[in-house]
């Protein structure tokens, strides 16, 4: 093991590559359904997915206007002029003998991701993105003398975010997957599903004593967690710094990531990497994109996390809170919680309670069901007037929510609504009176203790009044009468 | 003299109900049953021509109109997807290959009431000047059975002149509709590339591959580009048709013509008697009042060079796909995946396809592409640019189709290099992607048949149909 000591006399340097799948209806380059998650094999496939002869890629206008939305997610505007080439190499899951993707023009070059880790704010330049088709899926049963191919994922578009080596830290290269993740999500291109391997992850790591001169560098592939690239580039670090420590060498190759062991392993060395034999592909003319198709796909493009990071923090928030709510934003978009929040931004008080119920009520809510209660936010402002006039104790506001929200009930009156279901805080004086004399009754101790001053004993009596009056006493008066009732 | 009428007329007739279809079908099937020496024809489909023939005389007999070929009998080079029989492309590795569909062409002949007879022989995948690289037999020249018929689209040429059917497809990457059209007499028209829709066509370079028809005259030719011209969602690369119908032929004043003769295609690498019956037609253009200059196109010459570096990388990456795991031949002895790939490919391919993706392979490879590959890229656009000149100063330009008439079979089998100088004057307009057509001009010593190559600009196919029917007109 490394001491800490020495591992901090290394600059590691990261870059991540990362494959998103766009949520587009057909595949880039096939009128074929794209959604393979429950499909049997073999059902989304056509002559083009199955490389027949004479079969002829035809692009799908689509993953161009996803692309262009990634492109100015990342702060970028797409390249005017790009196009797609062939990339060599035989393997059953690639059908025609080679992938369509881009290398010398590829749609967008440029681009930055903003990160917000706990002590920073960090950019992490994007080198480029390249709009491609996915291969197929191999798989081979144990025991047997064959494997299986599916082609139902082959000729999904991809889009290939390839980042500057700008990474440093474990906790850094978890950042940026999870920003990018908020981005393919905000940016509404992809359904960035991670258990379907939506997104995947390529590490790039290397460490050095010079913070100027990069190591030889390994990269870890098919990551599909934030914490597995957290884990992986924590795990290649430590690996790295132990052999260079030993006075051994670091192997140029990929790595897989074996999740149940925490360990990357070696899979080839670069000796054995293919040559591409990269070539424009004839059959797919040049992607020349008009400026007005730009402007207003750009003009389309909603609010993204840094926008509302920046709008979120003029409430006050807290960092940790802020980014509770962009993650529940990117998970339930149709809820709209971040645009409701903005709707309100104007009652500074009313936009808190608003986040402190998404927060702590909602969202666990909705985490919990799998679902967002439709009604979530049409009896927030009535909760919020009951709870500010003495009608609804915090508590049982967030009760009353909970009820509404689990039953999916849509009173017209919130009012007597709250008051049928037993919410409504008790402030009638003569009704507390009664329980106050009642408590003071059965619990002759605790009065004596309070007529000998001591006032903790008030907040134990006032628990008291309020279970006998299961919740609906305002504390505030029992408190006012328990004194008056014993003369303090 | 054809056996069989005008396209046109055989319709009208089929329309009316003067003609039946079954019967046009059972004619063109009897011609090429008597034919079978010739080896045009790979594979006949009775069962689905006929089919189709019933169907048309039903619907006919029902006072339904049936289309602008109705009950018309073609012939499709084997490398069209069809129905009906199996697509080989005239290869051992796609031997067995049931197409699952029908090639955009193939559909829009068939919408207008064609009907296919058969496949035709070729070289296989295209690969070839001669039909003799087939892997399944070397087709006849009609004219004389010693005689290669040229290729690619031998066996579609040979079925014509055979008057198996009144029209057949070709495809054109390099000459390959030209110059078995000159060596045969027959018309054959390379469209402007994208003008017909590649898919269902197998690959064999993407970027020159072009569909076109060949039969006896330049009416013929016309009204089958006007069928199946035009753009297509299954195929990116296609461009809009003309807007006037093809069919439409402006009688070309010849006066008014300003024709460019190629200097670098005659000169002394040309045969004797093709010059002789080429200047022979310049003159008869200049009677008639052409405007008849000479022109040179400096980097035509370096166009073979630049072909067989393009067009073999973009073959070696479309074969990629036959690879023995999803259709067509799969070496059954394989213990491995690399054993399948490497087996089924070694032995489900020619020698000459084999050659094409080794040059293909090695122009592309790192370290070779800037060398190689670009640098042919480079060069395709500078001789782009000098066609582009060259159309500023004339109309057409016109030379010979190959420097030399129907060689002998096997006389160039042994010499590759040999045989690639068949295209030396087809190549530059493919990878210009420019308009030509071969018009038989007469005949050598030997009566084989000459064909002049027209030229047209870019998308000019209709005026360039015209020039060549007013040529036709001058030769009978």
């Amino acid at each position: 093991m490394i001491s800490d000591v020495v591992r901090k006399t290394y600059t590691p340097t990261i870059g991540i590559e990362c494959h998103v799948q766009l949520k587009t209806i057909t595949k880039l380059f096939a009128a074929v359904g794209n959604d393979a998650r429950d499909a049997a094999p073999n059902t989304l496939v056509s002559h083009i997915c199955l490389g027949m002869p004479g079969a002829l890629p035809v692009l799908n206008k689509k993953a161009v206007e996803y692309a262009m939305r990634v492109a100015f997610g990342l702060n970028v505007a797409p390249q005017k002029y790009s196009y797609f080439e062939r990339k060599h190499y035989f393997y059953p899951d690639l059908p025609k003998g080679y992938q369509i993707s881009q290398l010398s023009q590829p749609i967008i070059l440029g681009g930055s991701v903003n990160l917000e880790l706990n002590d920073k704010h960090k950019v992490v330049r994007i080198n480029r993105v390249q709009l491609e088709e996915d291969a197929g899926k191999n798989t081979h049963p144990q025991g047997k003398n064959y494997s299986l191919v599916d082609l139902n994922r082959a000729g999904t578009p991809l889009l290939e975010v390839v980042s500057e080596p700008d990474i440093h830290s474990p906790a850094e290269a978890k950042a940026y997957a999870r920003e990018l993740w908020l981005l393919m999500r905000y940016a509404d291109v992809s359904d960035a599903d991670m258990f379907h391997g939506n997104m995947r992850f390529d590490v790039n790591v290397s460490v050095n004593k010079d913070p100027n001169l990069l190591g030889l560098r390994t990269e870890t592939k098919n990551l599909n967690s934030f914490r597995a690239v957290e884990k992986a580039v924590e795990y290649e670090i430590k690996r790295q710094i132990e052999l260079i420590e030993k006075g051994q060498i670091i192997v140029q190759e990929t790595r897989g990531w074996d999740d149940a062991k925490q360990k990357t392993f070696s899979q080839r060395s670069k000796e054995e990497a293919h040559d591409y034999r990269y070539m424009p592909d004839p059959d797919i003319p040049p992607v020349v994109l008009d400026d007005y198709v730009v402007e207003s796909v750009r003009k389309s493009m909603p609010v993204m996390p840094i926008e509302w990071r920046r709008r979120l923090a003029g409430l006050g928030l807290d960092r940790l809170v802020i980014e509770t709510l962009i993650d529940a934003q990117a998970e339930t978009p149709e809820a709209n919680y971040l645009p409701f929040i903005e709707e309100n931004l104007a009652e500074v008080a009313f936009s808190k309670f608003i986040v402190n119920h998404i927060v702590n009520t909602i969202d666990p809510i909705r985490k919990e069901t799998s679902r967002t209660a439709s009604n979530w936010d049409m009896y927030l402002k009535d909760i919020y007037d009951l709870q500010h006039t003495n009608k609804l104790s915090s508590t049982n506001a967030k009760a009353l929510l909970v009820t509404l929200l689990s039953s999916g009930a849509l009173p017209k009156d919130l009012a007597k609504y709250a008051e049928e279901q037993g919410f409504i805080q008790v402030s009638d004086e003569g009704e507390i009176a009664h329980i106050v004399s009642k408590v003071i009754k059965t619990n002759p101790k605790a009065a004596d203790d309070i007529k000998n001053g001591e006032e903790k004993a008030v907040g134990f009596l006032v628990g008291q009044v309020m279970q006998n009056s299961r919740g609906k006493a305002n504390p505030a008066l029992a408190q006012e009468l328990i004194k008056k009732q014993l003369d303090v | 003299m054809s056996g069989w009428m005008p396209i046109a007329d055989i319709a009208k007739q089929v329309n009316a109900g003067e003609l039946k279809a079954a019967e046009m079908v059972e004619r063109a099937l009897k011609v090429i049953n008597n034919n079978k020496k010739y080896n045009a024809v790979i594979a006949t489909m009775p069962d689905r021509a006929n089919l189709r023939a019933k169907e048309l005389d039903e619907r006919i007999a029902n006072g339904e109109y049936t289309g602008l070929l109705s009950g018309v009998p073609f012939i499709a080079k084997d490398n069209f997807l069809t129905f009906g029989s199996e697509t080989t492309a005239a290869s051992n590795i796609l031997r067995g290959f049931n197409a699952p569909y029908q090639a955009t062409a193939i559909e829009r002949l068939e919408a207008e009431g064609a009907i296919c007879v058969a496949k035709a022989n070729l070289d296989a995948f295209a690969h070839g000047g001669s039909t003799e690289n087939s892997d399944f037999m070397v087709t006849k020249n009609p004219h004389n059975e010693s005689r290669v018929p040229g290729g690619s689209s031998g066996g579609s040429a040979t079925a014509v002149m055979l008057d198996m059917a009144p029209f057949a497809l070709g495809t054109d990457t390099g000459g390959s509709i030209r110059l078995p059209a000159s060596f045969t007499g027959a018309v054959g028209l390379k469209p402007t590339y994208g003008l017909v829709s590649r898919s269902g066509v197998v690959a064999m370079a993407s970027s020159t591959d072009v569909i076109g028809p060949i039969a006896r005259t330049v009416e013929d030719i016309a009204l089958v580009l006007e069928v199946m011209s035009g753009q297509d969602e299954l195929d990116s690369t296609t461009i809009d048709r003309d807007p006037e119908p093809y069919t439409s032929l402006d009688r070309i004043s010849l006066n008014k013509v300003k024709v460019g003769v190629i200097k670098e295609h005659m000169g002394d690498g040309v045969d004797a008697d093709v010059r002789a019956r080429i200047q022979a037609t310049i003159e008869l253009l200049k009677n008639s009042g052409a405007d008849i200059r000479e022109l040179t196109l400096p980097s035509l010459d370096l166009a073979l060079a630049a072909y067989y570096i393009v067009v073999p990388a973009e073959i070696s990456s479309n074969l990629s796909r036959y690879d023995g795991q999803r259709y067509g031949f799969s070496h059954r002895d394989a213990t491995s995946l690399e054993e399948s790939y490497n087996w089924s490919r070694s032995e489900g391919f020619g020698r000459e396809a084999k050659r094409r993706i080794m040059i293909g392979t090695y122009v592309l490879s790192s370290g070779y592409y800037d060398a190689y590959y670009k640098k042919a890229q480079q060069l395709r656009t500078k001789l782009i640019d000098e066609f582009n000149q060259a159309f500023k100063a004339v109309d057409f330009l016109v030379g010979p189709v190959a420097p030399m008439t129907a060689f002998k079979i096997g006389e160039n089998t042994k010499d590759p290099l040999k045989m690639y100088l068949a295209d030396v004057m087809t190549v530059g307009v493919s990878l210009a992607g420019l308009p030509a057509i071969s018009v038989p001009v007469g005949v050598d010593g030997d009566s084989m048949p000459v064909g002049v190559q027209l030229i047209g600009q870019q998308k000019n196919d209709r005026k360039l149909l015209s020039l060549a029917k007013e040529i036709q007109g001058l030769m009978s």
